[in-house]
């Protein structure tokens, strides 16, 4: 059991009256969230100092325009924020920036996360012609439902970690059947309880963890397997690689947007990836023919051993990719079998380090010969 | 005679231990086969995955990274990094169907000669046996 906030409005409706408070009260100085840039269901991420902004925003709005954890990172990288901030995220963008932050890549320091359990999000080629704006009914016919709701991200359909493991405050929406009416808003820290102290509302007992939760769980899982089926990972193998990856067109999208592909100067946008004629040349006589560009399986492959430790599944990946490569499922795939390893959840607790940053002594005897 | 399949298997050795350990093979005249072509590194924790992977897709028959023994590092813990992050490629290629035998991590320290020829000649005979690394043919670089 855990403290609640119960208030007597929808759930965006409530979760908009708390940012109000926050602000109007200055418990926080500012508000980080998602907001209307038009009518037409085009959102992005804003800071907002002015309570009246506050009419625009949407924090709930089924939409990533981009990973918030890498929002946050560019905001806190070079030092933490002087004054509170209150940050509305999704839980795979609060594990992501927490794993940004394991990399020195930003700071926790005066952010108080707003999290929710989360249903998931459309796919960011929705975001044009008012496509979300016509779904939203479905969306929260759906959460009412406790179904997986359909056209929603892939990704997100297979998504187990939809619970947040470290915001302050969850507002809980899987399988609220009254969400229009009102919400509970749970207060997993002191630093919550006291922020939010004056505010209208009833505070209750309750679990998060509700049987609805779990049972979204399993529909989940039992939606990860057939999509796990379609890629046939077992008959993957270097045919499967090159199929797939075969139609990259190399833009390098999937790293620009990727929160845990960080480095400044990467690797692959580096000269070391031209090469001279005679490296074509050489490789032409060896082969009979090659790709270009060159290396495309190299720079998956690549990015898959850097980053698979860390993926929190987010999905950013494949909402970009203009050739519609299944990233997210194969990033999904690989990360969890290789944080399975490390018994590692990426994004879940800041204090336990990356795992490639630490060892045992006696470990791993089966990968040496 | 001619015809038969010579795998080519690209080896990091750390400076410390495993290339030393390949020089004491050498000066002791031991045999093994002509397949390694060694790279020297600092340490073997130096291999980041791009290295091995370069290294497979460009048509290395079998990658091998060679160092310290746990405990015996140069620079005190960089063996034991380098286990876990070669830990992660395999899982890596594992996952994705791809053959984790073409890959090895095996620790041969500065006196071990006799060891790094016969870590070689096994390796060796064992990568005959999977063939030649289908990524050669592929067209892609």
């Amino acid at each position: 059991m855990s403290s609640a906030l119960k208030i007597n409005k929808g759930a965006e409706e409530g979760l908009r009256e708390l940012l109000k408070f926050l602000l109007e009260k200055e418990r926080v100085k500012s508000i980080f969230t998602l907001r209307k840039i038009n009518e037409n269901g085009t959102v992005g991420y804003s800071i907002i100092t002015d309570s009246n902004m506050l009419k625009d925003a949407v924090p709930l709005f089924p939409l990533m325009p981009q990973n918030a954890g890498k929002s946050l990172s560019r905001l806190t990288m070079k030092g933490h924020l002087f004054e509170p901030i209150a940050a509305v995220v999704r839980p795979c963008e609060l594990r992501s920036f927490i794993e940004l932050v394991k990399r020195e890549q930003g700071s926790l320091e005066n952010i108080i996360f707003i999290s929710i359990t989360c249903p998931g999000t459309y796919p960011l080629e929705m975001s044009l012609d008012g496509d979300i704006i016509k779904k939203l009914p479905d969306y929260e016919e759906g959460i009412k439902k406790n179904n997986i709701i359909s056209d929603i991200r892939p990704i997100c359909r297979a998504c187990e970690h939809f619970i947040p493991y470290s915001a302050d405050m969850t507002l809980a929406l899987i399988g609220k059947e009254d969400i229009d009416k009102n919400c509970e808003i749970f207060l997993h820290t002191e630093k919550a309880k006291a922020i939010i102290e004056g505010m209208d509302g009833e505070l209750v007992d309750r679990e998060l963890e509700t049987q609805e939760v779990k049972n979204l769980r399993s529909k989940r899982e039992e939606e990860k397997r057939k999509l796990f089926k379609e890629i046939n990972f077992e008959g993957f193998g270097l045919s499967g690689l090159i199929d797939t990856f075969g139609r990259c067109i190399g833009c390098h999208g999937c790293n620009q947007v990727c929160p845990i592909c960080y480095c400044e100067l990467c690797d692959f946008d580096s000269r070391d990836y031209e090469y001279e004629p005679s490296t074509y040349e050489n490789e032409l006589k060896k082969r009979g023919g090659v790709r270009v560009p060159p290396n495309t399986v190299l720079y998956h492959l690549g990015r898959l051993t850097h980053v698979s430790v860390s993926c929190v599944g987010c999905g950013m990946c494949m909402d970009v990719c203009p050739a519609d490569i299944p990233l997210s499922t194969i990033f999904l795939k690989v990360g969890e079998e290789v944080q399975k390893l490390f018994n590692y959840i990426p994004g879940k607790n800041v204090e336990e380090a990356v795992p490639l940053t630490k060892y045992e002594k006696e470990e791993f005897a089966e990968v040496e010969d | 005679m001619k015809d038969e399949f010579e795998p080519r298997i690209i080896g990091f050795l750390c400076k410390w231990c495993s290339y030393a350990g390949a020089d004491l093979a050498g000066t002791s005249r031991l045999q093994y086969p002509p397949s390694l072509l060694p790279i020297r590194v600092m340490c073997s924790s130096r291999v980041d995955p791009l290295f091995v992977i370069t290294a497979f897709l460009r048509g290395a028959d079998a990658v091998l990274i060679a160092g310290c023994h746990p405990g015996d590092c140069h620079y005190q813990e960089g063996n034991y990094y380098a286990r876990r992050r070669f830990a992660c490629v395999r899982k890596v290629f594992e996952t994705l169907g791809m053959e984790t035998d073409r890959l090895r991590l095996s620790w041969i320290s500065a006196s071990e000669g006799p060891r790094f020829a016969n870590v070689i000649t096994e390796y060796t005979e064992k990568v005959k046996k999977l063939g030649p690394n289908p990524a050669k043919k592929k067209i892609f670089l």
